[in-house]
C-alpha cells in the first residue's frame, strides 16, 4: 500500500483551478521530489493530504485511508510558511506541538532530546526561540516535525536560509528518514537538493504533472543526442577550442570546462571517440549528455515562469 | 502511544496557563485590588491625619435696609455687621474678613445683593450661599411668622423613600447609592476583563498567524479544535480574573467598612446580581472573543488586529460615557434599546441593575440577543477564519469579506 496515493484531485478557487486532475503515489522507504514553479499547485496538493483542504474531485489516500484526524497523527508537515512561538523555550515548543500530536507526554523529551542532540542543538533546548538564529530556529522546526516519529514527512521548502552545515545536516536526517522506511516527500525550488536525495519526482505546472517518475529515468527520457568533451586539465593539453572538426557533429556548444557536440541522426557517440582519439586530442571526460534536472524544469516550467522566484505577499492559498 | 487528553483540552490548558503566567494579566488582576486600597488608605490618611481643622469664614454684610440682625449662624459661618463698604472693603484687603455683601435698599424689590471676595470663582460656594440666602430669609420672614416655621421654610423637606413590592411590603432592595456601588464596580470591571480577554484572545490568533504557526498547527487538528480550545482556554483565565476582583473586592469595601464606616456599612450584593454578572460576563466574552478571532483571521500581524478591535471593545465601556444620564433617567428608551444591543448589553445592563430595576422581560431580550450574536458571531468567525487563516498579505475589503459570506 502506497503511503499516498492521489488520483485525479481537482481543486479549485474562485476564478483559478490550482489542481487539475492530479495523480501520483509515494512509497514508504522513498524520498519523493514535488517540483514546479511558483503557483504550479504543489502547496495546495500538501495542504489536500494534509487535510487543511479538501478537493473538489478525485480521491486522497494516505496508507489507504482518506485523510482525517487519525491519519493527521502519522504525518509530519513542515510547511514553507512556518514559525515557531518566540516566547517559549525550545523544549516547551516541542513539548506542547508533540502533544498535539498525540504523543504521550512522558517520552516527548527524551525523543527532543535525542534529536537536538543529532542536530547539534542540544545546548540550545532551554533557550527562548526568540533567542535562536533563523537557521537554528529551522532545525528545530524540523525536530518538531519529526519527534512524534511519523510515517510520512512532507517538508516544503525545507533547505531555504540555511548555511551549507545546516543544509548537510537536513540532508542527512532525510536520508536517515528513509533509510528506517518513512517515506518523505519533498518540495523545493533547489533542484540540486532534489537531485542529491530524490528517488522519483513529480514534477507540475498550472496544477498538472508535467513529470513523473524515477529521476534516472526523468534524466534518460530527456538525453539528447550529444555528447561533452573535457579537454585540457592535464599541463600541455589542448583546449576546448581546439578540439578538431568531427564529422557528423552539427552543433558544438563551448562551456566554461567543455564543449558539447550535438550529433546528426546518423552519427554515435562511439564513432566521436574515435575520431577524437585518432586525431591525438587528450580527453579528460567524454560522457553522453544529459539534461540536470534544473535543464528540465527550466524547459519544462517555461523560462519565464522557472526562474520567477518570491515575489509579492503571498496568498497561500492561491498557489 | 498511550491515550492522551483530547487535542482541545490540550490547546484549553495552553491557552490557560500561558495568560495567567504572563506578567500583564499578573499585574492587572492584582492591581485592581490594590489600588482600591491605596484609595482606601489614602481617603484615611486625608480624613484623619492631615485633615485641616475646620475654618470658620467670615462673612461682612452692609445694611442699607436696616434692622438686618444675626439671626441666622450656619456652621462654619460668622456674619458679621459693617458700617460702610469703605470699612468692609479695608477688612478683606487686611485679611480680617472673607468677603462681605451689600444689602441695597432696593432688596425686597430686586431680590439683588453685592457680593465682594478676593476669591476668583465659577460660581459662589454652595455653603456661602447658603447661608447669605438663610441670612436673609430670616431677617425677612422674623417679624411675620414664627421661629419654628422659618426654621422649616431654611430645610423645608427631608424625602424618605421607601420601595414597596408589588404585593405591598417592603422591598429587599432598597435601591440608593449604597446599592449602586457594587454593580457599578461590577459593570466597570466586567468592562476592563472584555477588553482585556479579547485582547488576549485576538493576541493568541495573531501571534500564531504572525509567526506562521497556523499551517503547523492546522495540519495537527481541526479549526473546530483550534478555536475552542483558545476560547475556553483564554475565557477561563477571564472568568479566573473577575473571580479574583469578585471576591477581593467585596472583601477590601468591608475593611473599609471598618475604617471608614459610614455608608459602605450598608454596601450590599445580592446573590442574584453576581450570577447576573457571571452570565453577563460569560456571554459578553464569547461574543468579544469570537470578533476578536474574525477580526485576527483577516489581519496579517497582532497590531494591524489591534488597530481594529477597538471599534467594537469601545462599545462595552460606551455606557460609562453616559453615566450622569443613565443615573437620572435608567429607563429612558434608548437606554432598554441598547441594552437589546450586544455590545453594549453587559455593561449597560449591570449599570441599569444598579441604578433601578430592570423588568424580567428586558433581561431576557437581552440575554437572548447576546446568544444569538454569539452563534451567529460564531459561524462568521468560522467561516472566515477557514477562508483567511492561511492568508498573508493585503487585509480583505469588506465588501470581499461579504462576498465571500454570502457565496457560503
Amino acid at each position: 500500500m502506497p503511503a499516498v496515493e492521489v488520483i485525479d484531485v481537482v481543486k479549485a478557487y474562485t476564478g483559478k483551478v490550482a489542481v487539475d486532475g492530479l495523480s501520483f503515489s509515494a512509497e514508504a522507504g522513498e524520498v519523493f521530489g514535488l517540483i514546479g514553479p511558483n503557483g504550479a499547485g504543489k502547496t495546495t496538493t500538501i495542504r489536500m493530504l494534509m487535510d487543511i483542504i479538501h478537493p473538489d474531485s478525485g480521491q486522497v489516500a494516505i496508507f489507504g485511508e482518506t485523510p482525517s484526524q487519525a491519519t493527521k497523527d502519522r504525518l509530519g508537515y513542515l510547511p514553507e510558511e512556518r514559525g515557531l512561538y518566540k516566547k517559549l523555550t525550545v523544549i516547551e515548543t516541542i513539548s506542547y506541538l508533540a502533544s498535539l500530536k498525540g504523543m504521550d507526554p512522558r517520552t516527548i523529551e527524551a525523543k527532543a532530546d535525542a534529536l537536538l542532540e543529532q542536530t547539534g542543538m542540544l545546548e540550545n533546548k532551554k533557550k527562548k526561540v526568540e533567542e535562536l538564529s533563523k537557521g537554528m530556529s529551522q532545525i528545530i522546526q524540523l525536530v518538531v516535525t519529526i519527534v512524534h516519529d511519523p510515517e510520512l514527512v512532507i517538508l516544503d521548502e525545507p533547505f531555504t536560509g540555511l548555511d551549507p552545515v545546516n543544509t548537510e545536516r537536513i540532508k542527512q536526517l532525510l536520508l536517515d528518514l528513509r533509510e528506517r522506511g518513512k517515506a518523505v516527500i519533498l518540495s523545493t525550488h533547489q533542484m540540486n537538493q532534489v537531485e542529491a536525495v530524490c528517488d522519483r519526482v513529480l514534477m507540475v505546472n498550472d496544477g498538472r504533472a508535467v513529470l513523473y517518475g524515477a529521476l534516472d529515468e526523468i534524466r534518460a527520457e530527456h538525453r539528447g543526442h550529444a555528447v561533452i568533451v573535457q579537454t585540457g586539465t592535464e599541463p600541455g593539453a589542448e583546449s576546448a577550442a581546439e578540439i578538431p572538426q568531427v564529422d557528423g557533429v552539427v552543433e558544438r556548444r563551448t562551456h566554461k570546462d567543455h564543449v558539447e557536440l550535438v550529433l546528426d541522426a546518423t552519427t554515435t557517440p562511439q564513432r566521436v571517440l574515435e575520431t577524437l582519439v585518432e586525431a591525438g586530442v587528450a580527453i579528460d571526460r567524454f560522457e553522453i549528455a544529459t539534461p540536470t534536472l534544473h535543464e528540465i524544469f527550466i524547459e519544462k516550467a517555461g523560462a519565464e515562469e522557472g526562474l520567477e522566484v518570491g515575489g509579492e505577499a503571498h496568498d497561500a492559498n492561491a498557489e | 502511544m498511550t491515550r492522551t487528553p483530547s487535542r482541545t483540552g490540550l490547546i484549553l490548558r495552553h491557552e490557560f496557563l500561558h495568560t495567567i503566567k504572563k506578567k500583564g494579566f499578573i499585574i492587572l488582576t492584582l492591581a485592581i485590588p490594590v489600588l482600591l486600597l491605596v484609595g482606601i488608605g489614602i481617603f484615611k490618611l486625608a480624613s484623619g491625619v492631615v485633615a485641616p481643622p475646620p475654618a470658620v469664614t467670615r462673612i461682612g454684610y452692609i445694611d442699607h435696609i436696616g434692622g438686618f440682625g444675626p439671626l441666622y449662624q450656619p456652621a462654619g459661618i460668622e456674619l458679621i455687621r459693617i458700617e460702610s463698604e469703605a470699612a468692609a472693603t479695608g477688612a478683606l484687603t487686611r485679611g480680617e474678613l472673607d468677603e462681605y455683601f451689600v444689602i441695597p435698599a432696593d432688596y425686597v424689590a430686586t431680590g439683588t445683593v453685592a457680593r465682594y471676595t478676593l476669591e476668583k470663582e465659577l460660581v459662589p460656594p454652595p455653603s456661602v450661599a447658603s447661608a447669605i440666602e438663610g441670612f436673609l430669609d430670616s431677617n425677612l420672614l422674623v417679624s411675620e411668622v414664627p421661629a419654628e416655621l422659618i426654621g422649616r421654610v431654611l430645610t423645608p423637606v427631608h424625602i424618605s423613600t421607601t420601595t414597596l413590592t408589588e404585593e405591598g411590603t417592603v422591598a429587599e432592595d432598597q435601591g440608593g447609592f449604597t446599592n449602586f456601588i457594587i454593580p457599578a464596580l461590577f459593570g466597570a470591571l466586567l468592562a476592563i476583563a472584555l477588553n482585556v480577554s479579547a485582547n488576549y484572545v485576538l493576541q493568541s490568533l495573531g501571534v500564531e498567524k504572525e509567526n506562521r504557526l497556523m499551517e503547523i498547527l492546522l495540519s495537527t487538528v481541526s479549526p473546530r479544535q483550534l478555536l475552542t480550545g483558545k476560547l475556553l482556554g483564554r475565557g477561563a483565565a477571564g472568568l479566573l480574573q473577575v473571580l479574583f476582583w469578585a471576591i477581593s473586592i467585596p472583601l477590601l469595601l468591608r475593611l473599609a467598612s471598618a475604617t471608614i464606616g459610614g455608608a459602605l456599612t450598608s454596601i450590599q450584593a445580592s446573590p442574584g446580581l453576581l450570577v447576573l454578572g457571571v452570565a453577563y460576563f460569560v456571554l459578553g466574552y464569547l461574543l468579544f472573543a469570537v470578533v476578536s478571532l474574525a477580526i485576527a483571521a483577516i489581519c496579517s500581524t497582532v497590531r494591524e488586529a489591534q488597530g481594529i478591535a477597538p471599534l467594537f471593545t469601545l462599545m462595552a465601556i460606551a455606557p460609562f460615557w453616559f453615566i450622569s444620564l443613565l443615573m437620572f433617567f435608567p429607563n429612558s428608551p434608548i437606554w432598554v434599546v441598547f441594552s437589546f444591543v450586544p455590545f453594549s448589553a453587559p455593561v449597560l445592563v449591570m449599570l441599569r441593575l444598579g441604578i433601578t430595576g430592570v423588568p424580567a422581560w428586558q433581561l431576557a431580550v437581552s440575554m437572548a440577543v447576546l446568544v444569538a450574536s454569539v452563534l451567529g458571531g460564531l459561524w462568521i468567525a468560522a467561516k472566515l477564519l477557514r477562508i483567511y487563516l492561511l492568508m498573508y498579505g493585503k487585509r480583505p475589503r469588506i465588501r470581499e469579506i461579504v462576498r465571500v459570506l454570502r457565496a457560503g
